[in-house]
C-alpha cells in the first residue's frame, strides 16, 4: 500500500454566494522514496493539496490516508502529532524561531514530543551535520544566510526521522547557486535515506531535480509524468 | 461558558496526558529570555503590586504593634477618673476644671469596690530639679505607692515609698530613668539628695523603664513622690486634700464595666449627689480608648493593603495586555510550532507558564522590594514596621493566580489560530 493516497479529495469553500473548488476530485498515490515536484499556477489547487497532505487543512470531501491511516475524523491534536512524527515541512520564507540558535530550532520537534534534553541535543547537532552546517549550532537565524537558513530548516524537518518532507518553494527566496544546493541536498536525501521528498514550485528547472511531476489546473490533477533524464 | 468546559477538560487531564511539562517550562523560559525587555516591563505592574502591599501591611502591622506596646506600658484594666462632668448644669464644664475628688475618695474607692484592684490619687506639676551643678525640668506626680501597681510600673533600684510616708509628708522620691540619665549619668541616684523646687528630697529608688506612651510623651521623664508632700511641701493647693486624677485598675478586663458602675454609685453618694443631679466627677476607661485606637489601626492596615491589592490587579491586566500583543505578534511562530506538532495545549500551557513565570518572578522581586522598603520606612521614621511571613505567602500566592487567570485568555486566544493562516501572517 502506497505511503500516500488521495482518494477523490474534494476541497470546497464557499465565500458568499460563490462556491470555488480548489480540490476537484483528486485521486492519486504517492509511494514510500519518491522525489515529486508538484505544478500549477496560483490558484489551481497545487497548496491547497500540499496543506491537505500535511494535515494542515482537512478535505470536505474524499479520504486521505497517509501511512494507512486515514486522517478524515482525527482530532486537531491527533493530526499535531501525526505531524510531528510522520511530516517535516520547508517553507519558502525558512519560517525559523528568531534571536533563537540553529540548534535550539532543529531540536523544536523534538520538544514537543517528549524527548530529553541531552537526547535532544544530540539529535539535533546529528541533524545539522547531515545538511552540513556543523559547527553553526549557535548561529542564530541573522547570522546566517537564506542558503543556511533554508539548510536549517531541513534538518528541523529530519530530526523526529520523519519519513517524508513538504517542501512549497523551497528556493523561492534563494539566489540560482544556492537554489542549485538546496535541491541537490534534497535529491542526497531522497536517495541515500530513501526520505520521500513533495516539492512545490512554479519553475521548471527545480522541478527537474525530481522524478515525477504532477500539474494542477483548477482544482484537477492535469498531468503526471516522469522526469526524463 | 466556553470558559468552563476549557477549565473541565483541563481537569479531566484528558489532553494533558501527552504534554511534556518541563519542556513545556523550557519553552516559555526560552521565549521570555528572547525578549527581556518586554519581559522585565511586563514584569513591573506586578512588582510594585507585591511591592506595595508587603509595604503597606507591613507598615500597619508595626503601628498596631506599637500601640499594642504603648497599651501594656500604661498598665491595664485601667479607669481614670477626672473631677467635672462634660455637663454642669446648663453650662458646659471641661472635665478637670472644679476640683471635687479627694484622697479619701481614693481610699473609699480601694475599699469599697469589689471589682476595683488598686487606685491612685494624682496631684502633680512642673519642677526645676537640681543635683551638684546640673538641673533638669520635669513632670512630677504626687501620688501613692499604689500608682506603681496601677500602672504596673516596676523599680530598677531602692525600693518604693509607703503609706506611711503618705500619712507624714516625708520629702522622698522615685525617679524616672530620663531624669536618672540627666542628673546622675553613670553614678548611682539612690540614696542622694536632690533639690525639687529647693526642697531637697531624698531618692529611695529608681523607676523601671517604660518608653514613649501614646502621645508621645517620655514615660521615664518624671518623678514620684508621696501626694501629700506634693500638696503640703512642694506645689501647694487651694483645695488641700483634693487631687486632680484618680487612676484606677480594674481586677480583670471583664470587671471594668462593674468597676465603673460601683466608682459611679460610690462617689454619687460621698459627693451627695441627687438621683436627678450630673456626676460632679467623669470616669474614663483609658484601656477601652486604647483598644479602639488598637482596633482602627488594624482596620487601617487592612484597607491600606486592599488599596494596594488593587495595583497587583493593574499589574496582572498588564500581563493579560502584553501577552495579547505577544501572541498576536508571534502568530506566525504559532503557526510554526502547530505545524510541527505542537497540540492544543501544548500552545496553552506555554502562555499560561510564561505568564506564571512573569507574574511569579515579579512577586519575588516585588517581596524584595516591599520588604526593603519597610525596612528603610521603618529606620527613617523611628516606627516599627514588620514583614509577616503570612503576608509574603499571600502576595506570593496571589501573583502565582493573577498570572494563571490573566494568561489564561490570551492562551486560549493562541490555540485557536489556525495553523494555515498563521502561518502566513506578516
Amino acid at each position: 500500500m502506497a505511503l500516500i493516497e488521495s482518494r477523490n479529495l474534494t476541497k470546497v469553500y464557499s465565500l458568499g454566494d460563490v462556491e470555488v473548488r480548489a480540490l476537484d476530485g483528486i485521486s492519486t498515490t504517492i509511494e514510500k522514496g519518491e522525489f515529486v515536484a508538484i505544478m500549477g499556477q496560483s490558484g489551481s489547487g497545487k497548496s491547497t493539496f500540499m496543506n491537505v497532505l500535511g494535515c494542515l487543512d482537512t478535505p470536505t470531501d474524499g479520504h486521505y490516508l497517509l501511512d494507512r491511516v486515514d486522517t478524515g475524523g482525527l482530532s486537531r491534536d491527533a493530526l499535531a502529532e501525526i505531524r510531528n512524527k510522520k511530516l517535516g515541512f520547508v517553507f519558502q520564507g525558512f519560517n525559523l524561531l528568531s534571536r533563537t540558535s540553529a540548534v535550539e530550532n532543529v531540536e523544536l520537534p523534538l520538544l514537543y514530543n517528549g524527548s530529553h534534553a541531552k537526547e535532544r541535543r544530540e539529535r539535533a547537532r546529528q541533524a545539522l551535520k547531515s545538511v552540513g552546517l556543523e559547527g553553526r549550532e549557535d548561529h542564530h537565524p541573522n547570522q546566517l544566510s537564506g542558503g543556511q537558513q533554508q539548510r536549517v530548516a531541513i534538518a528541523r524537518a529530519l530530526v523526529n526521522e520523519a519519513p517524508i518532507i513538504l517542501a512549497d518553494e523551497p528556493t523561492g527566496n534563494l539566489d540560482t547557486k544556492t537554489s542549485v544546493e538546496i535541491m541537490e541536498l534534497f535529491v542526497k536525501l531522497n536517495r541515500e535515506s530513501h526520505i520521500t521528498v513533495i516539492l512545490v514550485t512554479h519553475e521548471s528547472d527545480i522541478a527537474a531535480f525530481s522524478k515525477r511531476i504532477i500539474r494542477f489546473s483548477d482544482g484537477h490533477i492535469v498531468s503526471d509524468e516522469a522526469v526524463k533524464k | 461558558m466556553k470558559f468552563f468546559y476549557l477549565t473541565f477538560n483541563f481537569l479531566t487531564f484528558h489532553d494533558l496526558k501527552m504534554i511534556n511539562i518541563p519542556s513545556t517550562f523550557k519553552i516559555s523560559f526560552r521565549a521570555l529570555r528572547v525578549n527581556k525587555m518586554r519581559s522585565a516591563l511586563t514584569m513591573l505592574g506586578i512588582i510594585i503590586g507585591v511591592g506595595a502591599v508587603i509595604a503597606m501591611v507591613a507598615i500597619g502591622t508595626g503601628a498596631s504593634q506599637k500601640i499594642a506596646e504603648q497599651i501594656s506600658s500604661m498598665g491595664s484594666n485601667l479607669l481614670i477618673i477626672l473631677p467635672g462632668s462634660t455637663t454642669s448644669g446648663g453650662v458646659r464644664m471641661g472635665a478637670g476644671t472644679q476640683p471635687t475628688l479627694s484622697i479619701g475618695d481614693t481610699d473609699a474607692i480601694i475599699k469599697e469596690c469589689p471589682a476595683v484592684a488598686d487606685a491612685a490619687p494624682i496631684h502633680n506639676g512642673v519642677a526645676q530639679v537640681v543635683y551638684g551643678h546640673l538641673n533638669w525640668s520635669t513632670g512630677v506626680i504626687g501620688t501613692t505607692p499604689s500608682l506603681l501597681i496601677v500602672r504596673e510600673w516596676d523599680l530598677s533600684a531602692g525600693r518604693s515609698f509607703t503609706m506611711q510616708d503618705v500619712k507624714s509628708a516625708t520629702k522622698v522620691c522615685l525617679l524616672g530613668q530620663t531624669v536618672v540619665d540627666n542628673l546622675f549619668g553613670e553614678q548611682t541616684a539612690v540614696g542622694q539628695t536632690i533639690r525639687i523646687k529647693n526642697v531637697p528630697f531624698m531618692v529611695i529608688g529608681v523607676l523601671g523603664k517604660k518608653g514613649q506612651n501614646a502621645q508621645g510623651q517620655d514615660q521615664d521623664d518624671t518623678i514620684m513622690i508621696p501626694v501629700t508632700t506634693a500638696q503640703k511641701k512642694l506645689f501647694g493647693t487651694q483645695f488641700p486634700g483634693m487631687v486632680r486624677i484618680i487612676t484606677v485598675k480594674a481586677k480583670t478586663a471583664e470587671d471594668l464595666a462593674s468597676a465603673e458602675k460601683q466608682i459611679n454609685e460610690l462617689l454619687r453618694q460621698r459627693h451627695h449627689i441627687g438621683p436627678k443631679q450630673d456626676n460632679d466627677f467623669t470616669v474614663r476607661n483609658l484601656t477601652q480608648i486604647m483598644q479602639a485606637a488598637e482596633q482602627s489601626t488594624k482596620v487601617m492596615t487592612m484597607l491600606l493593603g486592599a488599596i494596594a491589592s488593587v495595583s497587583l490587579l493593574v499589574g496582572g491586566i498588564g500581563i493579560m495586555n502584553i501577552m495579547l500583543v505577544s501572541v498576536t505578534e508571534r502568530t506566525r511562530e504559532i503557526g510554526i510550532r502547530m505545524a510541527i506538532g505542537a497540540k492544543t495545549w501544548d500552545i496553552r500551557l506555554q502562555f499560561i507558564i510564561e505568564a506564571l513565570t512573569l507574574s511569579l518572578i515579579g512577586g519575588i522581586i516585588g517581596i524584595i522590594v516591599g520588604i526593603s522598603t519597610s525596612v528603610v520606612l521603618s529606620s527613617l521614621s523611628g516606627w516599627p514596621t514588620i514583614v509577616s511571613p503570612v503576608s509574603i505567602v499571600l502576595a506570593f500566592g496571589f501573583s502565582g493566580f493573577i498570572g494563571i487567570f490573566f494568561g489564561f485568555y490570551p492562551a486560549y486566544k493562541a490555540s485557536l489560530l489556525n495553523p494555515i493562516d498563521a502561518l502566513r501572517y506578516e
